[in-house]
């Protein structure tokens, strides 16, 4: 398929969403989920990073050299991140202090260096943003399904307004730690049912599966080392 | 003397890093098949955390505030951290080399820890001095030991058990670590 803005965006929200189709990114989404607006912070703060962050790197993919390409990446990402951080804290101090260390911590979301190594450092700036606008929406729905979610069963409100009548008894472990692992699990298994249904029918499948599997991360660009030494030694035999 | 053992038991028990923070949720997951594993990577957590936060703590009190510039602690530390990660792998190599036997593998997975950079930016957060540094860095990766290995056990035990088809493989390690977490919830009256 031809690459173009829109098919991009598509292709973030429903084809590749980060959340529900690859699995990336679970710390964030675990630990953020407990409220709707929660997610929706999370999720857009991510996408300001994402988009900015994949239009420099694109930018910069032939300055870059291939050697240091990793940590080049990461200081572009983490400077953006202290952006959005200070933004943050001027503007909506309420999402601020809920979201805490997780702000600073899109440094390490596997989202953000998986896009920059599997999109961005081979297309051009423009569908690099729009690449960045998609993934960062399709993450920032699915944070906010799943906060909405567990707000509802766990606290009975949806973006802190009473939705159940008053004589449900809310599941408050469902906005306590545990409960996220609950959700995900529920989700994963979801997710794996129409795998297994698809391979029935023989239909293609989505080569990644599984959140934690490091390997599977954004097309090894997480578990790549920081300095590639092995390039050199395979250089010097 | 009695605040660092506070320091320590609640970073290692009550607010456990992966089971209450939900950070280092990628090895916590990935690389707790088996127990031996699973240890190999705590003791190599371990080593690389207490490092990790000594040296950022240094960096910070010793350039970051003097020259005003707090505000990079994102930037500076994540680098340091991925640099150190290979340095300390490197002096291994040479200098150790049957530790590194054994912990090599699992060190460049610990770069995109999150638990690493999140405990640097914790003890800056929470305004710790060097010796609470170090000891919250002790704690949390114990916590984090405590709880791969625990999870590992478990997860051998359920290689034989009958799981319905769609819940193998990570979501019943996903559910067996929501029951930890409740499990964990006990320590939260220690302090």
């Amino acid at each position: 398929m031809k690459t173009n803005p829109i098919e991009r965006l598509i292709n973030g929200i429903i084809k590749e969403n980060p959340t529900f189709v690859l699995t990336l990114g679970m710390c964030p989404t675990l630990a953020v989920t407990t409220s709707a607006i929660n997610g929706v912070g999370m999720g857009l703060s991510t996408t300001v990073v994402l988009m900015f962050s994949n239009m420099v790197i694109s930018a910069l993919r032939n300055i870059i050299p291939d050697r240091a390409r990793i940590p080049g990446y990461i200081v572009v990402i983490a400077s953006l991140v202290t952006i959005v951080q200070f933004l943050l804290e001027g503007y909506v101090p309420s999402v601020y202090s809920a979201l805490g260390l997780y702000i600073p911590l899109i440094v390490v979301n596997c989202i953000i260096l998986g896009r920059a190594e599997a999109f961005a450092a081979k297309n051009n700036p423009i569908n690099s943003f729009f690449d960045g606008l998609g993934m960062g929406f399709g993450f920032t729905i699915a944070l906010t399904l799943i906060g909405a979610f567990r707000e509802i069963l766990g606290a009975g409100q949806i973006f802190g307004m009473q939705v159940m009548p008053a004589s449900y008894e809310p599941i408050t472990i469902f906005i306590l730690a545990p409960g996220a692992f609950f959700v995900l699990a529920c989700l994963i298994a979801a997710q794996n049912k129409i795998r297994n249904k698809k391979i029935e029918k023989g239909l293609p499948v989505h080569p990644s599966a599984g959140c934690g599997d490091c390997a599977s991360c954004g097309n090894h660009a997480c578990g790549t080392r920081f300095f590639n030494l092995d390039a050199d030694q395979k250089k010097e035999n | 003397m009695k605040e660092l053992l506070l320091i320590a038991i609640g970073s290692a028990l009550v607010n456990n890093v992966v089971l209450s923070q939900f950070l280092g949720l990628c090895p916590f997951l990935g690389v707790s098949k088996k127990i031996e594993t699973a240890g190999g990577m705590g003791v190599a957590v371990i080593f690389v955390i207490t490092i990790a936060s000594a040296v950022t703590n240094l960096i910070y009190t010793f350039i970051l505030v003097p020259t005003g510039l707090e505000y990079l602690d994102t930037i500076v530390f994540i680098l340091v951290i991925a640099a150190l990660v290979q340095f300390v792998e490197l002096v291994l190599k040479k200098s150790m080399p049957s530790l590194y036997e054994a912990l090599g593998v699992y060190l460049p997975l610990i770069t995109t820890n999150c638990a690493v950079l999140g405990v640097a930016l914790t003890n800056v957060q929470n305004g710790y001095g060097f010796a609470a540094s170090v000891i919250n860095g002790i704690g949390i990766s114990v916590g984090f030991t405590i709880a791969i290995v625990i999870l590992a056990g478990i997860r051998e035990r359920n290689e034989h058990n009958n799981i319905p088809e769609s819940f193998k493989g990570m979501p019943i390690t996903l559910v067996t670590a929501g029951l930890m977490a409740i499990a964990f919830f006990g320590f939260s009256g220690i302090i």
